[in-house]
């Protein structure tokens, strides 16, 4: 399968790449590790014109202690993500949840910038920084601007991003973790969740996340308001089906969807340690 | 686009559409016809080859990409007639039967020592999850990792 024909520029800087994106429009797409994108330009159901690849901007690429929050720079990789030290110390929920994307060939290449723009409601990181209460921050020609994550997925893989804007930077607040995890549900190894569920309960408070039941990632604020009120386990995973709609596809159902969500959130509380 | 990399140790300068795929370009383009390209939807992983020492899968990868970098194929394992220890492992532990995974398959399991180079059976298995196997059951290409991995590690393989 050969992706539509296109223009390829490569952006030596984010300047660049803005620069880039403001001359082409909606016409262009932006490049970073390439694994959401190709396989739609491939199956011809993305056809921009112009490929801006942002994927050698390595001053993107790091992990940073920034105080009260950890800096991750857009062009950093899930398998830097997965080996990371200072993650696995400040949010080892992103830690882990890293290591459990696709596969690694696909962790060697893929980005968490991309992963988070592309916006696709099955993927696994989108619900983790949503678990986490994450800040992104976008350049644009105006500027930089911060969107919190919650205010970030607008559609079906649509965000707040501009068209001119380039995602560049995620934060993560460095909460006082009391316990996390990461739940994904699929039928071979490699697969997308039917269904997933981030959570993590700090001092500061808890955040759960869930993949794959919606046309966007979503937060699962029913069941952090039980988790709120004091509610144990199992009644808060009563709500985990609140505000979705999830889709019926060649995987399961919706009822399944739903069933699944109330299990994983419950199993996923109680891995974090509430009874 | 005009694209330069070195593959297998020896460096290609190419005129590449921007569009054409890594897996096609070393296979097309170059000869090298050892990376197999089974689902084309990175799902199998029967493409991986390494890029700049990790594997990757190059169906979802643009030859453009990989512009500058060193990229090892399964024709870059062996030296001369030596085979490289992880093909002589898949040998002597049958870790194939029809052989369309295995440049892939050894691909993948090289990188994964260079990453990981004890692995429990569990990590080997979870380190080839991105490659799909239709005939041997795994258990093979299992014991062919450890079998190296053990071997490099100064044990009885």
């Amino acid at each position: 399968m050969i992706p539509a024909a296109f223009d390829y520029v490569r952006a030596e800087s984010a300047d660049e790449a803005i620069a880039l994106l403001t001359e082409h429009g909606d016409e262009a797409k932006l490049l970073a590790g390439g694994h959401s994108l190709l396989p739609l330009m491939k199956l011809r159901l993305a056809s921009p014109t112009v490929l801006i690849d942002v994927g050698r901007l390595e001053d993107l690429r790091f992990i940073r202690d920034a105080g009260d929050h950890i800096a991750i720079g857009a062009l950093t990789r899930h398998r830097d993500l997965e080996t990371s030290d200072l993650l696995g110390e400040a949010a080892p929920l992103l830690q882990h949840a890293a290591g459990h994307v696709g596969d690694p060939q696909v962790r060697h290449r893929g980005t968490i910038g991309g992963s988070l723009a592309h916006a696709d409601p099955a993927s696994d990181l989108p619900a983790v920084v949503l678990a986490l209460g994450g800040t992104l921050v976008a350049n644009g020609p105006n500027g930089e601007r911060e969107i919190a994550i919650g205010d970030f997925y607008t559609g079906f893989l649509e965000s707040a991003l501009e068209p001119d804007e380039l995602l560049t930077e995620i934060r993560i607040p460095k909460l006082t973790t009391l316990g996390w995890s990461f739940q994904k549900f699929n039928r071979r190894a490699q697969d997308w969740a039917i269904v997933g569920v981030a959570a993590v309960r700090a001092e500061e408070g808890s955040g759960v996340g869930l993949v794959n039941m919606g046309s966007t990632p979503l937060y699962a604020a029913g069941v952090v308001e039980a988790l709120n009120s004091g509610a144990d386990a199992a009644s808060a995973a009563d709500r985990a089906v609140e505000g979705t709609e999830a889709q019926h596809d060649n995987n399961a159902t919706v009822e399944y969807r739903e069933h699944l969500a109330r299990v994983l959130v419950r199993r996923a509380l109680e891995e974090s340690g509430l009874a | 686009m005009k694209i330069t990399m070195t593959v297998n140790g020896v460096q290609h300068s190419d005129e590449v559409e921007p569009r054409t795929l890594l897996a096609y370009h070393l296979r097309d383009a170059l000869g090298l016809t050892g990376t197999n390209i089974g689902c084309d939807t990175s799902s199998c992983g029967a493409c991986t080859i390494h890029v700049d020492g990790e594997s990757v899968k190059s169906c979802t990868m643009l030859a453009v990409q990989a512009d500058g970098s060193t990229v090892t194929t399964i024709e870059g394992l062996a030296n001369g007639d030596t085979l490289h220890p992880m093909q002589r492992c898949f040998q002597e532990n049958h870790g194939l039967q029809c052989g369309y995974c295995t440049p892939g398959m050894v691909m993948a399991a090289v990188s994964l020592l260079e990453e990981n180079p004890d692995p429990t059976e569990r990590e080997v298995r979870l380190g080839l999850e991105g490659n799909l196997c239709r005939c041997t059951g795994y258990h093979n290409i299992v014991q062919s990792v450890l079998a190296c991995a053990a071997e490099n590690n100064g044990g009885a393989a």
